[in-house]
């Protein structure tokens, strides 16, 4: 680990200035991505802007028809959540599933978000539940948010607070994990909302998260996991590496996505 | 027979601190005044060094010396020695090229050591580390595959081609006289998966130099301290023999990947003196991947003869084995005499001929790792006759049945001479517990949930117990594979065993107390191991090739014969009774036929005292040591029976039922011996399926150096495992024990391999079998898919 000026801000507002002030800042949430990568030496900030002390980011709350988490809130919390259970177990259960114990105790789903990993799994939830990213500036958009691998629409400055999720009429995730790290090496979520229904990607795409439209119209005629068995993604979009070239990514998102349609609930 | 005897399922007694977190690891050892290294590593995987500049690096805060080969050559520091020596065919001996602590000249793989960096915290380490400045020439990279192309980079000058050895096992003519007489044959074109040991514990070292003394001691996480004192000593140079002492304490794990000694821990035994001060190096897991020496890594081309009712006539091998950047401790050993030797399996094969090529790469050494050569040669066997089995239509099990040696001794064409053994039985037990019969309808049932089900047998034989000196000293061994230990028995009666067999989660403090109470009649609590320590034990040759039990424990045995002994001596003395009438039993001295008794700590007492028997016959005191040399190798078999079931559409393979039914002779505590061969199947499977070191072609970076592309096979991945023992007595050793530390990474890759190979209904699959490797296979082959 490099040297870094370590902050603890109280509130959202003192973190908002570090983050303004300092130079070449890093925020750390839950930490499970940063820290290794800090171990590593693999990054140097030159300051880190610890949110664990900002119980107002550490969240769940049903309110209406939504269901809003801060951005702090640890994963763990998420799986277990009674309303999160009862409105989007669908999310329960793909908080339930990351990493082991000891990230998802510490991760968060905001730090997740922020980072972008092509292979994390919320963001596939974000996407195809249209959920809403609120940041200390302004309000995001799931369809505007994730701009490629760790790529997004966050500013420098800016901080993401809230996620607002809707309740699906019926939603699932599968991930078939990469059998060394375990990450998704393709997720599947798929998801019928109040606003239609939507097929997320995680894992597969060069691209980080995407969405597959021909699978979602024809989902929208006919829900069934037949419905979506001749559609396959092009695999020139998809990653290639060890454990599985793009060929087998393009055909893996076609079978897992059958297999979230058919469990969906 | 005591409570705690043989054959009894005691709980481990080291458990208790292991895991309250109070385990004494290198780790947790600090010493006064201690400082921390870090070693430059090379980022080429080959490379000429043009110059090292370190004086930025030497101006960085907190840096007590910066040290280079150079300062190893000021030093008169020979370089790491390959303690076994091979011919090739042409009675040449195989071509070693140097082996530096520190790269003066050239690095041969990534990771190689080239900078040693010494400071005040490992922090200032590190960031002095980030300030040297090594300019490289970059050279080609040399894999197992290009190894021997014509024009292929030279890891060594001394080994032109890049070959090491070619050695050659068996006759030739009377194997080639087989096939020109055979009704038909099989051939099969294999590689073993390159596999990295990832002990839970990485390496550590401190180095401890004392002036006043003039005495160096070195912590180190090792399998075998004697050994890695003995090397330091007599070849590398660090300091004569008795002024090092080298302890082990408690060490995480080794699977043969501590036995070596390294240049980390070399160096920091001989920097310490440099700087005055001790220096504690601890590998993180990232130089773990890179340096500790690997495993496996073969290519090899196997034919085999059968005459036209199935019977064997003859085996044929060509081996290219990868040995990495230079010989390691034992590497000249594993792809050769720990291979070659075991081709014949659990069959009467008449003639079998082997050559390998050992070569050199530009990778991480290659040395023994759990199994060390019998994988790769069970692999062999185990798949070649699997395949014959299919291609003549014969039921696999009954191939096996009817080739399999029945009678012992047998003298195999490839040196080995097998004791004992009762391969039908494990056979016969292994059908029934995997419900062999039942299978058929189980793969139906698995069709209509449109998965493929397949089942892959493995009848294997290992040689353990390594090894008669002087048959190990023929075959080029620079040292003798017997084992030493004492047996001290203090006045109150108590006993501490000092023993050569290092424990690194054998269970060793359990097992052999078990033994002595067994002999003794004392409880466990009364009776300490005490082992890793040059200091305190008075030599060992290590634990490896599943030798502890059957070599290690011999030496305990005929320790406590002279003990008990020269205590029935004292006994009768005392007890005015003839020597033959005494008996030990229960932990009391008794004369046959009277009521006279001597609890075990009156005698031992009396011992220490010297009173009530003839000091001048008989010496006062109670302690004695015993070197046993073993008689022959021990002959561990056994049936794995593995059946899976494929998801045609994603390619993974679930292990649905894993049956191991072995013969390690006699079983000291059953439930060590499960765990043993729960840890070996998951490290056997783990190869079949999850493990593989791989490094890229044209650059030689390793490409799976984390965890994150390291595939380490988890507890989730596994059933249950039914396990069951047929056991037949060693006749070469006192309790007939065999070993059991290997034979489960041993024999299961192929079983697990034939199994999927039968549900796919395809000749081969490499390992590991991932389920892109699965899912390719299905596209690639004729065979429908199910449902």
């Amino acid at each position: 680990m490099y040297q870094f000026d370590y902050h603890r801000p109280a509130n959202l507002k003192e973190a908002a200035e570090l983050l303004t002030k300092c130079d070449e800042a890093k925020i750390l949430a839950g930490g499970q991505t940063l820290i290794p990568t800090l171990k590593q030496r693999l990054a140097m900030p030159s300051d880190l802007i610890d949110l664990g002390a900002l119980k107002e980011l550490s969240f769940i709350k049903a309110e209406g028809d939504a269901i809003m988490i801060g951005a702090a809130t640890p994963h763990a919390d998420v799986a277990v959540n009674a309303d999160v259970r009862k409105h989007l177990p669908s999310l329960a259960k793909l908080a339930e599933g990351i990493g082991d114990p000891a990230v998802r105790h510490k991760g968060t789903i905001g730090g997740s978000l922020a980072n972008n990993d092509p292979s994390a799994d919320y963001p596939a939830a974000v996407l195809a539940l249209d959920a809403k990213i609120h940041t200390t500036k302004r309000l995001i958009e799931a369809d505007e948010f994730f701009k490629g691998m760790f790529e997004t629409a966050l500013g420098e400055d800016e901080i993401i607070t809230e996620i607002t999720f809707p309740h699906p009429k019926r939603a699932a995730y599968v991930k078939f994990p990469n059998p060394a790290s375990r990450y998704a090496m393709v997720g599947v979520f798929v998801a019928e909302t109040p606003m239609g229904i939507r097929v997320a990607v995680t894992g597969a795409g060069q691209e980080g998260v995407f969405r597959v439209k021909e699978m979602e119209d024809a989902l929208a005629k006919d829900w069934s996991a037949d419905a979506i068995s001749g559609i396959k993604v092009p695999a020139e979009n998809m990653l290639s590496d060890l454990h599985g070239d793009a060929e087998y990514r393009a055909h893996l998102v076609t079978v897992i996505a059958k297999r979230a349609v058919a469990a969906a609930i | 027979m005591s409570e705690w005897g043989i054959g009894k399922p005691v709980r481990r007694r080291e458990d208790d601190r292991f895991i309250r977190g109070r385990g004494q690891y290198t780790d947790d050892i600090n010493r006064p005044n201690q400082t921390h290294a870090v070693f430059v590593r090379s980022p080429h995987a080959h490379a000429l060094i043009r110059s090292i500049d370190l004086e930025e690096a030497n101006a960085a805060p907190g840096v007590l010396a910066i040290l280079t080969g150079k300062d190893v050559a000021e030093d008169g520091l020979a370089g790491l020695i390959c303690g076994w020596t091979v011919h090739s065919k042409d009675g040449s001996e195989m071509k070693a090229g140097g082996h530096p602590i520190l790269a003066a000249e050239k690095v041969r793989y990534v990771g190689d050591h080239v900078v040693l960096v010494l400071a005040e915290t490992k922090a200032q380490a590190l960031a002095a580390a980030d300030l040297v400045l090594v300019d490289y020439e970059p050279l080609p990279a040399v894999s197992l595959k290009n190894s021997t192309e014509p024009g292929s980079a030279q890891v060594h000058d001394e080994a032109p081609g890049n070959l090491c050895f070619e050695w050659e096992l068996g006759d030739k003519a009377a194997t080639e006289d087989a096939f020109s007489k055979a009704a038909r044959t099989v051939s099969i074109d294999l590689a073993n998966n390159r596999l990295v040991p990832n002990a839970m514990e990485p390496r550590a070292a401190i180095g401890d130099y004392d002036a006043g003394r003039d005495e160096y001691t070195l912590w180190t996480t090792s399998q075998n301290p004697h050994v890695a004192r003995l090397v330091l000593s007599a070849f590398v140079g660090v300091a004569p023999e008795h002024k090092l002492r080298v302890i082990a304490p408690d060490v995480g794990g080794g699977f043969g990947s501590k036995i070596f000694i390294y240049p980390e821990e070399t160096a920091c035994a001989w920097a310490s003196k440099k700087i005055g001060r001790p220096i504690k190096w601890t590998a993180d897991r990232s130089e773990a991947f890179l340096a500790d020496a690997h495993g496996r890594d073969h290519l090899s081309h196997a034919e085999l003869a059968l005459d036209e009712d199935g019977k064997f006539l003859g085996l044929k091998v060509k081996t290219k084995a990868n040995l990495g950047a230079y010989l390691s401790t034992f590497s000249a050993a594993v792809p050769t005499y720990l291979y070659g030797t075991l081709l014949s399996g659990q069959y009467d094969i008449p003639a079998i001929y082997v050559e390998v090529d050992g070569v050199y790469t530009t990778t991480s050494p290659v040395d023994a790792y759990r199994g060390a050569g019998r994988p790769e040669a069970t692999y062999i066997v185990e798949r070649i006759v699997e395949t014959a089995a299919r291609e003549t239509g014969f039921d696999p099990a009954e191939m096996r049945r009817m080739n399999f040696v029945k009678t012992f001794p047998h003298q195999t064409p490839v040196i080995m001479n097998y004791d004992i053994g009762d391969f039908e039985a494990s056979l016969d037990k292994a059908l029934e517990v995997a419900d062999y019969a039942g299978f058929p309808d189980r793969k139906e049932e698995a069709a209509k949930r449109g998965k493929l089900r397949g089942i892959g047998f493995s009848t294997y034989i290992e040689a353990c117990g390594i090894a008669p000196s002087a048959a190990v000293g023929s075959l080029g061994a620079g040292v003798g594979l017997w084992e030493s230990a004492e047996v001290q028995v203090a006045p109150t009666g108590k006993i501490e065993v000092f023993t050569g067999s290092h424990s690194h989660g054998q269970g060793h403090e359990t097992t052999f107390a078990q033994l002595v109470s067994e002999r003794t009649g004392l409880p466990l609590e009364d009776i300490e191991i005490i082992h890793g320590d040059t200091g305190r034990v008075q030599f060992g040759m290590g634990t490896y090739g599943s030798r502890s039990g059957a070599v290690g424990m011999s030496a305990i045995f005929k320790a406590i014969d002279k003990v008990e002994a020269k205590a029935r001596k004292i006994a009768a003395q005392l007890m005015e009774a003839a020597e033959d009438d005494v008996v030990l039993e229960n932990g009391a001295f008794t004369v046959k036929g009277t009521d006279k008794s001597l609890s075990w700590p009156e005698v031992t007492l009396a011992a220490y005292t010297g009173h009530g028997f003839d000091t001048a016959e008989i010496e006062p005191g109670l302690k004695e040591s015993a070197f046993y040399d073993p008689l022959n190798f021990t002959f561990p078999a056994g049936c794995h029976i593995c059946e899976v079931e494929i998801d045609p559409e994603t390619g993974v393979t679930e292990i649905v039922n894993f049956t191991a039914i072995d013969d390690f002779g006699t079983i000291i505590n059953p439930m060590i011996v499960e765990g043993q061969v729960h840890g070996g199947l998951v490290q056997g499977i783990g190869q079949a399926l999850y493990e593989h070191g791989i490094y890229d072609e044209e650059s030689g970076q390793l490409m799976t150096g984390s965890f994150m592309d390291y595939c380490m096979p988890r507890a989730d991945n596994f059933p249950g495992f039914k396990l069951g023992f047929t056991p037949t007595v060693c006749p070469s050793n006192p309790m007939g024990m065999k070993g059991c530390g290997e034979a489960g990474a041993i024999g299961s890759p192929p079983a697990v391999i034939n199994a999927i190979t039968d549900a796919l209904g395809i000749k081969d699959i490499p390992m590991p079998a991932t389920p892109a490797r699965v899912w390719a296979a299905i596209q690639n082959s004729a065979t429908p898919k199910a449902a």
